[in-house]
C-alpha cells in the first residue's frame, strides 16, 4: 500500500510530485485500471485543491480548472461557443461519470476516444501546466500519443484555457457509438465556427477515435472559411481526411470509420444552419 | 486514515486506507451491502450512490475524498423501518425490480433526478438512469416507475384470487430496501478469500514451480493435486472440466491456481508472482478450425473435436424440394454472447462438522450439491447448498463457478472461505451462448404452404461440454420453426474449440436457429408476394397439427392467435412506415415479424419437481420451494399458485427457498420450466394440504379456509369448524410433477416436451443508412403463455427477453481477451430498448397450473428475427451475421450499391 495525499494547496501537490505519484482526481480512469488488485502506488489526490476547480472568464478567454467536472461544465453559464463541448459532456459515460470525471483527467488519460478532446481542439484550447516551471502548451502538443502526454515528472495540469474568438462563435459535437449511453466512440467530430456577416470567418474542426490522437482537419477548415451558413456541409471532401489514420477494432473497421466520418462531418456542419 | 462523513443522515467515522473504494468501505466495513458491486470500473452503475446529492459510482470514489461530505445509499431511502419511500413503492408496484441487483443503483440515480423534477419525462428518466445497466427488465417498467413515482401498491388479492393478479413480488421489499442478500453480501467477517489465477492463453501446457514461498504467505495455495475428483460437468457421464487445470489449459480464463488467504493478501499477489511456466500452443479457434481434418484435439479423448450430433427426420425432404414453387436458403452466423448478469459469481462455504455448507448465487441448488459432492468425494447428503439471492442468471449460473473452490478450501482450512469473481474474471471464466452457423433451406407451394425444410446447425461448444448436448439436442426439434412442415430434416452438432465453454443461455440455441428459419419465412413470403405475417399465419402450428417429431399438439398452440393479435399493429406500422420513407432522407424505417416456439422443460428427459406447503403448530404457513428465484419471479408465482390451491391469501405465506436441507428438489431454474413444472407441483402441494385440512374438518370441497394464528377456521356452507393447529399441526402438503415426455428415436421421433410456448413479435426500426446504425423504435410482443399467473411478472420476462434479443441482434459479441468488461462488451442501456407492448394470449395448457406454461426464454427468441426482418424491410439487407454492428450493416449497404 502506497501513500495517499490529498493536499488543499497546489504548492503542496507540486512539492509532493518531487517523488512519482499517480495523480487521482475523479477516479473514473484510476479505479477501472485496478480491478481486482490492491492499489500499491503512491497516490496524489488533487480533488481538494480549490484553485484547480471551476470556470472563470476574462477578456482573453476562459479558464477551465483542471478538476472541473463534466457536470459543472454543463451547469456553467457559458456562451454558444461552448455548446459543442457541452454536447460532448453529455456523452461522457453516464451521469455518474459526468459528476465525477474531470476535464483534465480526460486529456491526461489520452485515450484516442476521449470524448472531450475533439471539442477542446476545436476550441483551440491550451493546457496550463504547473510544475517546477509553469508552462502552457496547445492541447494537440500536450497529447503526444495513445495514453501519452507531454507532462514531465513533477508536473500537473492546472487548467485548460479557451481563447475568446474574434467573431461570434458557435460550436457543435457529434458522437457515433453502437448504443445510446455508456459507449466508447466509434468516431466523433467537433467544430467551432466563427461567423462574420453571415459567412464563416474562422473554422476549427476536429475528429476523434480515428487516429492515435484526435486531429484537426486543416484542409476542411480552410474550405469552410468564407462559406455561407447553409452551404457548410458541401465543403466536406474525403481528401480533407488525410490527417486521420483509423484502425480496425471491436467497435468498427477502419474503412467504416473513414466512411462514417464524412457523414458525421456533413451532419455536424449542417447543424449550424439557422 | 480516519474519515468522518455523513451517511444517510448520520455522522459516521471510518478508519482505513484512504484509497479504499467507497463501495468497498460501505459494504465491507459499514455494513451497507445495499450498494452493489457489478464491475468496479464505472461501467454498470450498480454501486450508484449520492455524494453531496449527486449520483456517482461508489466504486470510483476514494474514501479520502469522502471526508466531510454527505453520502446517501439505498438504505437511506424510506424510513429505515421497512416503510418504503415513494420511489421504492413505485418500483414495487410497477414490477421494476426483477433480480434486484441493479435496483439500488437505479433508485439512487432516480433520486437525484426526482429531487429536481417530481414528474420527469421519459427522456429525462433515460438521461438520469442511463449510467445504470439492467439485464433483467428491459427497462420499461423502471422508466414507468420513475415517471410515476407516486404510484401506490395495489391491494393484495383475497384468498382464491391470487392466480391472475398483478401481485407485487413477495420478495420485493427486501430487494428495494437493499436488505436482500446476494452472493457477496453476507460473507462472514472471519472468512478467508480466494483469488484464482487463470490462464492467459487459450491453449497451453504449463508447469507449476515451487509454491512453498507463496504457501508460507497464505493460508493455502490450491492446485489440481488438491481436488479429490478433478472433473465436473452438468451431465452425469461427462465430467470433463477440471476445477483447477492439470498441466494444460483449454481456454483463456481457465482456473489454474487458487490463492487462499486474507483478502488483502491474496489481492496483493500478482499473477506474475505465481511460478507458472507456460508453453503456449496454437489454439483451435472457431468452427472451421475445429472441423478441419488435421485439427489438433481440444480434448484428447474426443475424436474429431465432436461433442455430439443428432437430428430429426420426417417425410421425404430430397424429393419434395424439387416440387416446391419457391425455395429459400441461407447461412447465418452468430457470436459468443455473454450473460452479463450484473451480479458476478459469488459465494462462500464453511465446514460444519462432517458436512460442507455452500452459500452461493445459483440457478440449481440440487445439481450444485451433487456436483460439489462428486468433486469432493463426499456423499450428496454431506453437502448443503444454501442459495443466496441471485443477481441474474439467464443460464450462466447453471454451471459450477465458485462452489467447488470455496468448498474445498473451507473443508481443508476449517474456516469460512469466500470467492467473488471480478467482472473480467466472470466474463473470461464463465460459459457463453454457443456461436452457431445455421444453414437453412425451406420450400413451399405456390399458395405459400410450407412443404420441406432442411436445417443444419453447427455449434462452437468451447473447451468443455457444459450444456452443449442440451443445445445440440434442442435445436433440431425447434429448427423448422413453429410451423407445419411435412418433410423435415434437421441436424445439430457441437464442436470443441479453445474458447470459453458454451453453456446454457436463455433459449439453449433456439434463438440462433430462429434467426435462420425466420429469414426463410420472410424470403419465401417475398418471393410469392404474400404478406410476411400472413405467410406465417398460414403455416402456424395449431391444435391438432403434428410436429416434425411426430407429436400431435392436443392443446395450447396459440401462435395463430398471437399473429392475429399482432395483425392490426402490423398493418398500422406498414402504413406509417410507408409514409415516413416516402419523405426520403438517410433514415429509413422498416417493420419485421418473428415467430417462435419453445418446448418447456428438459428435452425428452425426466425433470421432476417437488414442492411442499406446511402449517406449523403456531399457525405459520410456509411454502418450501426448491425453485430458485433468479429474478424471474418464481417465489411470487409459486406462492400465488399454492395460495389458491390451498385457499388462503398469499399474504399469509412465509417462504423457504432453495436450501437443499429444507426444501425438496424442484430441479433447475432453466428451460422456462419453473412455472409449468414446479408450479404444477406447488398447485398439487397446496391441494394436498387442503385435502388434509378438509378431511380433518370433515368438510366438502367448496369449504372456505381462514387462518388466524393457530386457529384454522373451515366454513362449509353453514358449518363452521375450527382446527387448533397447536394440536393438529404440523401438517404438510406435498406435490410432485414430472412433465410427460418420451425419448426421441434415431430419427428424432417422439414426444420431447409436454407442452410448448408460442409467440410472435413485431419490431419497428429506423436505420441510418449512411451510418449503418439501427434504432429499434417499438416492439409489440404477443405471447401464448397458457395462463398469466401474474401478468406483471410475465410482461417483465417478455420485456427482459426482448432487451437481450435486441443485444443479440445489434451489439453483443464476446471476444476472449478483447471484450472482457462491460465497456467493450455492450449490452443494451435504458436508451436502447424501445417501448414494448405486451399482448398476453391465454391458450390453456391442461397440464400446467391453472393452464400456465413457461415464459422465461420465449421473450428473447423472436426478437432478433423481428429486428433483422425490419432492417431488411428498411434497407433490403438481410443480415447473415450477428451482431449487426453499424460497420457490418453499412458495409453491406455500400456493397449492395444502395448507399449514397
Amino acid at each position: 500500500m502506497g501513500v495517499y495525499l490529498r493536499p488543499r494547496r497546489l504548492e503542496e501537490a507540486l512539492s509532493a510530485l518531487a517523488r512519482p505519484h499517480v495523480v487521482l482526481a475523479g477516479g473514473t480512469d484510476f479505479y477501472p485500471a485496478r480491478v481486482g488488485r490492491a492499489v500499491e502506488e503512491d497516490v496524489l489526490d488533487i480533488g481538494g485543491i480549490d484553485v484547480l476547480r471551476g470556470i472563470t472568464g476574462g477578456p482573453a478567454g476562459w479558464r477551465l480548472g483542471a478538476t472541473t467536472t463534466w457536470s459543472e461544465l454543463l451547469e456553467a453559464d457559458l456562451p454558444p461557443l461552448f455548446d459543442g463541448l457541452k454536447q460532448a459532456a453529455r456523452e461522457v459515460g453516464g451521469r455518474q461519470i459526468q459528476n465525477a470525471g474531470t476535464l483534465a483527467g480526460n486529456i491526461c488519460n489520452a485515450s484516442p476516444a476521449a470524448d472531450g478532446v475533439p471539442g477542446l481542439l476545436a476550441l483551440d484550447a491550451d493546457v496550463e501546466i504547473a510544475g517546477p516551471a509553469n508552462r502552457r502548451l496547445p492541447l494537440r502538443q500536450f497529447i503526444t500519443g495513445v495514453r501519452r502526454t507531454a507532462l514531465a515528472p513533477g508536473e500537473l495540469v492546472a487548467a485548460i484555457h479557451v481563447p475568446r474568438p474574434r467573431h461570434d462563435a458557435e460550436s457543435a459535437f457529434l458522437k457515433l457509438g453502437a448504443r445510446r449511453y455508456l459507449v466508447i466512440s466509434i468516431a466523433m467530430a467537433a467544430a467551432t465556427l466563427e461567423f462574420a456577416e453571415g459567412r464563416v470567418a474562422a473554422a476549427r474542426v476536429a475528429v476523434g477515435a480515428c487516429s492515435p490522437v484526435a486531429e484537426r482537419l486543416p484542409a476542411l477548415e480552410a474550405a469552410l472559411v468564407g462559406a455561407a451558413r447553409d452551404r457548410l456541409a458541401d465543403c466536406v471532401d474525403v481528401q480533407q481526411l488525410a490527417p486521420l489514420s483509423p484502425i480496425d477494432d471491436v467497435r468498427g473497421s477502419a474503412d467504416y470509420r473513414r466512411d462514417a466520418v464524412v457523414t458525421l462531418l456533413r451532419r455536424l456542419l449542417a447543424s449550424f444552419v439557422r | 486514515m480516519k474519515v468522518e462523513f455523513t451517511l444517510n443522515g448520520r455522522s459516521v467515522a471510518w478508519d482505513g486506507p484512504p484509497i479504499t473504494r467507497l463501495a468497498a468501505a460501505l459494504r465491507a466495513d459499514l455494513g451497507h451491502t445495499g450498494t452493489k458491486v457489478g464491475c468496479d470500473a464505472g461501467d454498470c452503475g450498480a454501486c450508484t450512490v449520492l455524494l453531496d446529492s449527486r449520483q456517482v459510482c461508489a466504486c470510483l470514489v476514494a474514501m479520502g475524498q469522502v471526508a466531510g461530505r454527505t453520502v446517501e445509499t439505498v438504505e437511506g431511502l424510506g424510513d429505515g423501518n421497512g416503510t418504503l419511500a415513494a420511489v421504492q413503492a413505485s418500483f414495487l408496484a410497477h414490477g421494476a425490480a426483477q433480480c434486484g441487483i441493479c435496483t439500488p443503483g437505479m433508485l439512487m440515480a432516480a433520486r437525484e433526478l426526482l429531487a429536481k423534477a417530481a414528474r420527469p419525462t421519459r427522456g429525462e428518466v433515460e438521461d438520469a438512469l442511463g449510467g445504470v445497466l439492467c439485464r433483467c427488465t428491459g427497462y420499461g417498467k423502471i422508466v414507468a416507475a420513475v415517471m410515476d413515482a407516486t404510484a401506490s401498491l395495489p391491494a393484495a388479492p383475497p384468498a382464491g384470487a391470487a392466480v391472475g393478479a398483478r401481485l407485487a413480488r413477495v420478495d420485493g421489499v427486501a430487494k428495494l430496501s437493499g436488505r436482500e442478500k446476494f452472493g457477496a453480501d453476507d460473507v462472514p467477517a472471519d472468512a478467508l478469500w480466494i483469488r484464482v489465477v487463470r490462464s492467459p492463453y487459450a491453449r497451453a501446457r504449463f508447469a507449476l514451480g515451487d509454491l512453498e514461498p507463496l504457501r508460507r504467505r497464505l493460508a493455502a495455495v490450491l492446485t489440481a493435486a488438491d481436488v479429490p475428483s478433478n472433473g465436473f460437468g452438468i451431465y452425469p457421464d461427462i465430467k470433463d472440466q477440471p476445477v483447477l487445470a492439470d498441466g494444460q489449459v483449454r481456454y483463456r480464463g481457465e482456473a489454474v491456481v487458487a490463492l487462499v488467504g486474507e483478502r488483502d493478501d491474496v489481492l496483493a499477489i500478482r499473477d506474475e508472482d505465481v511460478p507458472i511456466t507456460w508453453s503456449p500452443e496454437p489454439p483451435v479457434v472457431g468452427l472451421e478450425a475445429a472441423m478441419a481434418a488435421d485439427a489438433p484435439l481440444v480434448q484428447a479423448d474426443k475424436p474429431r473435436n465432436l461433442l455430439l450430433e443428432g437430428g430429426v427426420r420426417r417425410g421425404n425432404v430430397g424429393e419434395v424440394f424439387d416440387t416446391c414453387a419457391a425455395v429459400a436458403e441461407g447461412v447465418f452466423e452468430t457470436a459468443f454472447v455473454e450473460h452479463a448478469y450484473i451480479e458476478p459469481e459469488a459465494g462462500w462455504a464453511e465446514r460444519v462438522g462432517d458436512r460442507i455448507e455452500v452459500h452461493v448465487s445459483t440457478q440449481t441448488p440440487y445439481m450444485d450439491r451433487d456436483e460439489v459432492a462428486i468433486v469432493m468425494r463426499l456423499r450428496p447428503e454431506a453437502v448443503r447448498i444454501v442459495p443466496t439471492a441471485c443477481g441474474g442468471g439467464f443460464g450462466g449460473k447453471l454451471d459450477l463457478s465458485v462452489q467447488p473452490l470455496v468448498a474445498l478450501a473451507a473443508w481443508k482450512l476449517l474456516r469460512p472461505v469466500a470467492l467473488v469473481y471480478t467482472r473480467p474474471e466472470s466474463m473470461a471464466a464463465s460459459t457463453k451462448r454457443h456461436p452457431a452457423r445455421v444453414a437453412a433451406r425451406f420450400g413451399c407451394d405456390a399458395e405459400g404452404n410450407l412443404l420441406a425444410c432442411e436445417v443444419t446447425a453447427n455449434f462452437d461448444t468451447g473447451a468443455y461440454a457444459s450444456w452443449g448436448p442440451t443445445v445440440a439436442n434442442r435445436v433440431p426439434v425447434h429448427a423448422m420453426g413453429p410451423y407445419r412442415v411435412a418433410n423435415v430434416r434437421t441436424w445439430g452438432d457441437a464442436w470443441f474449440t479453445n474458447a470459453p465453454p458454451s453453456g446454457a443461455f436463455r433459449g439453449f440455441g433456439v434463438p440462433q436457429a430462429a434467426i435462420a428459419h425466420e429469414a426463410m419465412m420472410d424470403e419465401l413470403a417475398d418471393k410469392l408476394g404474400i404478406d410476411r405475417l400472413e405467410f406465417r399465419l398460414r403455416n402456424a402450428l395449431r391444435v391438432g397439427d403434428t410436429t416434425a417429431t411426430g407429436q400431435t399438439l392436443s392443446h395450447s398452440a396459440g401462435l395463430a392467435q398471437c399473429l392475429e393479435a399482432l395483425r392490426p399493429h402490423w398493418r398500422k406500422a406498414q402504413d406509417e412506415i410507408a409514409a415516413f420513407n416516402a419523405a426520403g432522407g438517410p433514415k429509413r424505417r422498416g417493420v419485421g415479424v418473428g415467430c417462435m416456439w419453445y418446448g418447456i422443460g428438459n428435452t425428452s428427459m425426466s425433470n421432476p419437481s417437488c414442492m411442499r406447503v406446511g402449517l406449523s403448530p403456531a399457525g405459520t404457513l410456509t411454502l418450501y420451494s426448491g425453485a430458485v428465484d433468479i429474478g424471474q419471479g418464481s417465489n411470487t408465482i409459486m406462492t400465488q399458485i399454492a395460495a389458491d390451491a390451498l385457499g388462503l391469501p398469499t399474504a399469509q405465506f412465509a417462504l423457504v427457498s432453495g436450501d437443499t436441507d429444507l426444501t425438496a428438489d424442484a430441479g433447475k431454474t432453466s428451460a422456462s420450466r419453473q412455472t409449468f413444472v414446479s408450479g404444477q407441483a406447488a398447485e398439487r402441494a397446496g391441494r394436498d394440504l387442503r385435502q388434509q385440512i378438509l378431511r380433518l374438518a370433515n368438510a366438502g370441497p367448496e369449504a372456505a379456509l381462514s387462518l388466524d394464528g393457530a386457529r384454522l377456521t373451515v366454513r362449509d356452507g353453514g358449518e363452521v369448524r375450527v382446527i387448533d393447529l397447536a394440536t393438529a399441526a404440523p401438517l404438510t402438503g406435498e406435490g410432485t410433477f414430472d412433465p410427460p415426455t418420451t425419448p426421441l428415436d434415431a430419427d428424432g421421433q417422439g414426444i420431447p416436451y409436454a407442452t410448448y410456448a408460442f409467440a410472435a413479435q413485431i419490431a419497428t426500426v429506423e436505420v441510418d443508412i449512411e451510418l449503418g446504425t439501427v434504432k429499434v423504435l417499438r416492439m409489440v410482443a404477443a405471447h401464448d403463455v397458457g395462463k398469466a399467473i401474474n401478468p406483471t411478472l410475465v410482461e417483465g420476462q417478455i420485456e427482459g427477453g426482448i432487451a437481450q434479443g435486441l443485444g443479440l441482434a445489434l451489439m453483443e459479441e464476446y471476444l476472449p481477451g478483447r471484450t472482457e468488461n462491460l465497456h467493450d462488451y455492450l449490452i443494451p442501456t435504458i436508451g436502447d430498448v424501445p417501448e414494448i407492448e405486451c399482448i398476453l394470449i391465454e391458450e390453456r395448457e391442461p397440464l400446467g397450473p391453472s393452464g400456465a406454461k413457461g415464459v422465461g426464454e420465449p421473450g428473447l427468441v423472436p426478437t432478433a428475427p423481428a429486428i433483422l426482418g425490419a432492417v431488411h424491410h428498411a434497407t433490403g439487407i438481410r443480415a447473415t451475421r450477428v451482431p449487426l454492428l453499424p460497420h457490418r450493416l453499412r458495409e453491406a449497404i455500400v456493397l449492395a450499391g444502395k448507399g449514397p
